[in-house]
């Protein structure tokens, strides 16, 4: 490892611009000429749109234009799309409604936008909003959805009946009946998995321009796959061919899944550009993103597990309800089911295992992918279960554990996934080591003398990250293939530019990436720079989401490094005056095995462009090479987390009062930033656990619509965490990287429940576990043992 | 349109605004000072944190005619743009203070008032707590 390779905690690259705010987010961008987009939205959830009136709001001051649905439809630009398809355990295909940028006919949601106006200055386009006047007739809302599909329920839209987009399922339902029917114990479970608002800090902004010169288009956007979103909105919107189409995704202020999407207010400002030809801006205010971005999570589940007499999980039986929302956004149909069934083995042998998900619309914002997006419903379902069926069967939870890991690698789970390698044992370990485990008795004795309630928790999580190998997600609906692209230019001085199909947005991907290019041809960190975010600058890529930019990015970028350095071999073989074969490359130095003749990396490189040393029309001048990269597996990190709390019993108050992390990623490039990604995770796995909690009452209403009513995880909710690593490499890629992105938040929600419950003594505790929430817990299990 | 004159980062300003012009939007709008950034619109978040004769102050709360003839000091004019880094803006690079960078300007900002205003008396819990509440124009 040189100083600034590989596992080396160098700080970021990044930092420089962030810390002396010159960043460049997409509001920072402001073009020539610009005006102002504003959403006129639907303040019912469930609405026949019977006349927009618009004269008015035109003829007020600086109003440009002023669209609606019906100008959209005439101008035949095509509808918002979910891009997995999923088929209905009767074969049916799913129902995926018509999705338009703007509301036509009919409003679906809170937010669901009605009308835009473009004006010169925003508040131009806010005074003119007001005056333009929406007849609306009201149509009863859905907003539960355990109630989307009972009879009598609101009829959301004509091509899905009961609201049902589809019933899919996963596993052996014989082989888990027959198993339950010799269970010795079984542990049942009601949860719901509590919807959650992104809140990205930065919201989601776009910026539409038409060159009628060229006749082409560009956006600025808060994105995570610039190209993806290119793709989306040339391929099926149908805003202009894909060549004619430039995405740029400047700095992005986090994503967290919400910025995956293709969303209407995109959409509309490049369809608003060419129509006024003026470059069209739009920045969402909070309360907006409360409304407006694809919120996460939503299930309603019922699961139970089977053991047998020692305590062997023998099988798990899975029904859920799972709430896409009003519409289905680009991924909302792969979460619960792809990304959630495949999970449900856990860290553990479970010979059985049947999952059967149905999906529904409701009137509520879209729902789709958010950090973790399907395995921290996986994982809570398996470790509450396991949790619960140790304190049920009298068993240690870690002994129970210990009792059904998987042992040898690669597994093959019953539900698709062949984990290639890990250990279990290893992180547990660890973890028991670092919390202390055996001291807990005597910490839960101190609590009680203050009146305390202290609990421990576990979470021994595994989720499937870098999405994904291209052929395999294909078998299963993905419209796209997931492998990711790199290209490495060499400049004649011998710096280097990295082009990558991934995205960051808080990732530090211009460092980390860095560090591997620093660590191959042994160049200084400072000489590498990492361009990423412009469908004018990269050809193409999948973007960052589900934990892919190391595993996926980071090895196209080795494979674009391996043709390089044969390359390089090629040019300094003629340099030296020596066989190819005899050219060594190491430290940044070309060498003649055996002899001290040498070149170093900066003059072969400078002789690549010279191509004085050697003939150009046998060997191509130049130093630049592509690849892409398509992985052979998912990865599998996995990992320990320990919660432990104090609960108040007087008042209910949950403090958490300590945290141990023991993940296993693999290899790790910057231990800084991965721990960085740990505290990251936690706090928002924490915040679901304890805090957030997206509510809508019965109308449809978000009545949790702003940081006031809807609580974010702060500093002083946390505890100082113990994060700590255990590796194995991903045999699957080749510097054996896991991915860590998402690891926290798909592990903490568990571990702080399992925790709460344990210091209550009652399982019957709901997200977000709120004071109130335990404090009425332990009323009820008060009551039920005074009864008993 | 009131007329409105201050000091921004060390330089005199002046603009006509239209009175419901936030600070937050005179710095970033008139001005193109753009590291101060907007995450909330209910003042919240802090993203959107400067110095208003040096207290921190979330320039989404101010209208701009409000502070007329006061002094300002935003992200780009805590250190000289040609020395080294504001001590402050070294720790945050050096301990991994940031991750996306977009509130990052607001959170430098408070963090610099809250030394100024607790110095050594600074302790972890004060900290925690100061950070979830940011001082406001009335405080
Ligand atoms: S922008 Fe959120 S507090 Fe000012």
């Amino acid at each position: 490892m040189n100083a600034t390779g590989i596992g080396a905690a160098v700080r970021r690259k990044e930092d420089q611009r962030f810390v002396t705010g010159k960043g460049h987010y997409t509001d920072d961008v402001n073009r020539p000429g610009q005006c102002h987009a504003y959403f006129l939205r639907s303040p019912h959830a469930h609405a026949r749109i019977k006349r927009i009136e618009t004269k008015a709001a035109a003829a007020m001051p600086g109003v440009l234009a002023v669209l609606t649905g019906v100008e959209l439809a005439a101008d035949k630009i095509g509808n918002l799309i979910c891009g997995w398809m999923i088929t209905s355990k009767d074969g049916s295909q799913m129902k995926m409604a018509a999705h338009p940028a703007i509301a036509h006919g009919k409003a679906n949601y809170v937010g669901d936008p009605v009308a835009v106006v473009v004006a010169e200055t925003l508040a131009q386009a806010k005074d003119a909003a007001e005056k333009v006047n929406v007849d609306y007739e009201l149509l009863p809302a859905l907003a539960d959805p355990a109630k989307a599909q009972s009879e009598g329920a609101p009829q959301i839209h004509e091509i899905a009946a009961r609201n049902t987009i589809y019933q899919w399922h996963l596993g052996e339902a014989k082989a888990v009946e027959v198993a339950f029917n010799s269970a010795k114990h079984v542990t049942k479970l009601d949860f719901i998995n509590n919807r959650l608002v992104p809140n990205a800090i930065e919201p989601r902004a776009a910026i539409g321009e038409y060159d009628s010169g060229s006749e082409s288009l560009t956006l600025w956007n808060t994105t995570q796959n610039p190209h993806v979103a290119r793709l989306v909105m040339s391929a099926f919107v149908g805003l202009a061919p894909e060549h004619k189409l430039r995405v740029i995704a400047p700095d992005v202020g986090g994503g967290f899944g919400s910025k995956i999407f293709i969303y209407p207010e995109e959409v509309v400002c490049l369809w608003a550009a060419r129509k006024v030809g003026r470059p069209v801006k739009w920045v969402a205010e909070r309360s907006e993103a409360f409304l407006t971005d694809a919120h996460g999570r939503d299930h309603v589940t019922h699961a139970e597990m089977a053991f047998d007499a020692e305590g062997k999980a023998t099988a798990l039986r899975v029904k859920t309800i799972a709430n896409l929302g009003a519409y289905m956004s680009t991924f909302s149909s792969s979460v619960p089911t792809y990304l959630y069934g495949t999970l449900l083995s856990g860290q553990y042998e479970i010979p059985a295992i049947y999952c059967e998900v149905d999906a529904v619309y409701t009137n509520t914002v879209p729902v789709d992918a958010y950090r973790g997006a399907g395995r921290p419903e996986a994982t809570f379902v398996v470790e509450r279960l396991i949790e619960v069926g140790a304190r049920e069967m009298g068993i240690d939870p870690a002994d129970l554990r210990k009792k059904n890991f998987i042992k040898n690698f690669p597994h093959q789970t019953p539900v698709i996934m062949t984990y290639d390698a890990g250990d279990y044992h290893a992180s547990l370990k660890k973890a028991l080591e670092v919390a202390d485990y055996g001291g807990f008795g005597k910490r839960k004795r101190e609590s009680a003398r203050h009146d305390k309630l202290r609990g421990i928790g576990f979470s021994t999580y595994i989720e499937a990250c870098g999405i994904a190998p291209s052929q395999a997600v294909g078998s299963l609906g993905c419209g796209v293939g997931l492998w990711e692209s790199a290209e490495v230019r060499v400049n004649p001085t011998g710096t280097v530019e990295v082009l990558t199909g991934c995205h960051q947005h808080g990732q530090g991907h211009e460092t980390t990436f860095a560090q591997v290019v620093s660590e191959r041809l042994g160049i200084p960190l400072e000489n590498v720079s990492v361009l990423h975010g412009d469908t004018d600058k990269v050809q193409f890529g999948m973007g960052t989401y589900g934990s892919r930019s190391g595993a996926v990015g980071i090895s196209a970028i080795v494979k674009a490094l391996d043709k390089i350095e044969a390359k390089a071999k090629k040019v300094a073989a003629h340099m030296l005056e020596a066989a190819e074969g005899d050219i060594v490359f190491a430290d940044g130095k070309f060498t003649v095995a055996g002899t001290d003749k040498s070149s170093a990396w900066g003059e072969v490189a400078l002789n690549a462009y010279t191509a004085h040393k050697f003939a150009g029309q046998e060997l191509e001048p130049g130093l630049k090479e592509g690849a892409f990269y398509d992985p052979t597996n998912f990865t599998f990190p996995a990992g320990c987390h320990i919660c432990e709390v104090e609960v108040d019993p007087q008042t209910g108050e949950s403090e958490i009062v300590a945290w141990t992390a023991v993940d296993d990623f693999g290899t790790v490039i910057n231990p800084m930033i991965v721990e960085g990604q740990v505290h990251g995770g936690i706090a928002q796995g924490v915040g679901q656990a304890l805090l957030e909690g997206a509510v809508y009452d019965k109308d449809g209403q978000l009545v949790t619509g702003s940081l006031m009513d809807y609580c974010m995880p702060r500093a002083h909710d946390l505890p100082a965490l113990k994060v700590e690593m255990t590796r194995t490499p991903s045999p699957s890629n080749p510097l054996g990287i896991k991915g860590c992105g998402e690891a926290g938040a798909i592990a903490a929600p568990v571990a702080v429940i399992n925790a709460i419950t344990d210091a209550i003594g009652s399982e019957d505790l709901a997200m977000p576990a709120t004071a109130q929430a335990v404090w009425q817990a332990l009323q009820k299990a008060q009551d039920r043992r005074k009864a008993a | 349109m009131p007329a409105v004159a201050l000091t921004v980062n060390g330089k005199p300003v002046t603009g006509d605004v239209d009175p419901r012009t936030l600070l937050v939007q005179f710095l970033r709008e008139n001005l193109r000072l753009t590291g101060t950034h907007v995450g909330c619109d209910t003042s919240q978040c802090g993203a959107c944190v400067v110095h208003v004769d040096g207290k921190a102050v979330k320039a989404c709360t101010v209208f701009v005619w409000q502070i007329d003839g006061a002094n300002i000091t935003t992200i780009e004019g805590l250190a000289d743009p040609n020395g080294p880094l504001h001590p402050m803006q070294e720790a945050f690079r050096e301990h991994h203070g940031l991750q996306c960078g977009y509130c990052t300007p607001g959170m430098i900002m408070t963090a610099v008032d809250m030394v100024n205003r607790k110095g050594h008396d600074l302790d972890d819990p004060t900290i925690a707590i100061s950070a979830a509440a940011p001082a406001t124009i009335t405080s």
